[in-house]
């Protein structure tokens, strides 16, 4: 699905690169606040949704070639972040809705979850 | 090769290291998944130095079969390394964990992403850790 698509299915307000939304194609997504799972499980080309705000969030997404956040419950990235990201060329988006809810439309949608590979545990 | 220093403190410069050599590596055309293995790795390696090592140095080396990545720190050592490598066992703040981070995950993410990993550690001296991506041959 467009980044766009996800953007209208989701309310998302685009903070930052809206020129990028439809060069996007977004198949599986990773929601989380632990940064330190999301190194460990995202897939790369993965939509990263997350509520935390700070710089971190877009370096994560960096390292794993992410090519997008959304900022979920209406937080709003620190400056520093939404700086980041427009050099990089990652679109930012704002979805006021809360995790579970965003997660859930696009899952619905048919973005699918990445595979988190078994724990043994 | 590369090296940079990982300062005390410098949470919001965590990551800049990685973002080089991560540039670098793409620069030099090896395969994107050996690079967001190495990005990962150094990225795991520099939060922990920081995080734990008070700061040091984060060091890459290519060469033609493999890269090295090598963080070194003079922090307080790793009691049991077993421990530390176990996922989910952590000894970061409160401060660190309401970043995203200290989830006790990056130690098992450095091995998860390397080919080999060597951890030398000293109580009161510091931490070296070595990790290897080894290049496929053509």
């Amino acid at each position: 699905m467009k980044l766009r698509d996800i953007a209208s299915q989701i309310r998302a307000e685009v903070l930052s690169g809206e020129e990028l939304l439809d060069d996007i194609d977004i198949e599986c997504a990773y929601g989380a606040d632990l940064m330190s799972d999301v190194l460990a499980f995202a897939r790369p080309g993965s939509l990263l949704l997350t509520g935390l705000t700070n710089i971190q969030i877009v370096r994560t997404a960096q390292m794993l070639d992410l090519p997008a956040v959304v900022f979920v419950r209406g937080k709003k990235p620190q400056e520093a972040a939404v700086k980041l990201a427009s050099q990089i060329k990652m679109p930012i988006l704002l979805c006021h809705m809360s995790m579970f809810e965003s997660c859930g439309i696009l899952f619905q949608k048919g973005i699918l979850p990445c595979h988190i590979p078994d724990r043994g545990v | 090769m590369e090296e940079y220093a990982i300062l005390a403190g410098d949470f919001s410069a965590i990551g800049e290291a990685s973002t080089k050599f991560k540039a670098t590596l793409k620069m030099l055309g090896i395969p994107s998944d050996l690079v967001r293995r190495a990005s990962v790795i150094a990225y795991e390696a520099e939060m922990n130095a920081l995080i734990h090592g008070g700061g040091g140095v984060l060091r890459m080396t290519v060469y033609d079969d493999r890269l090295e990545i090598v963080a070194r720190d003079e922090g307080p050592g790793i009691p049991d390394v077993s421990l530390a490598m176990q996922e989910g066992y952590s000894t970061a703040t409160d401060e660190i964990r309401e970043l995203g981070f200290g989830a006790g995950m990056g130690l098992p993410n450095i091995d998860r992403n390397a080919d080999s990993l060597l951890i030398e550690t000293e109580i009161d001296k510091g931490t070296t850790l070595l990790a290897t991506v080894i290049f496929p041959s053509p």
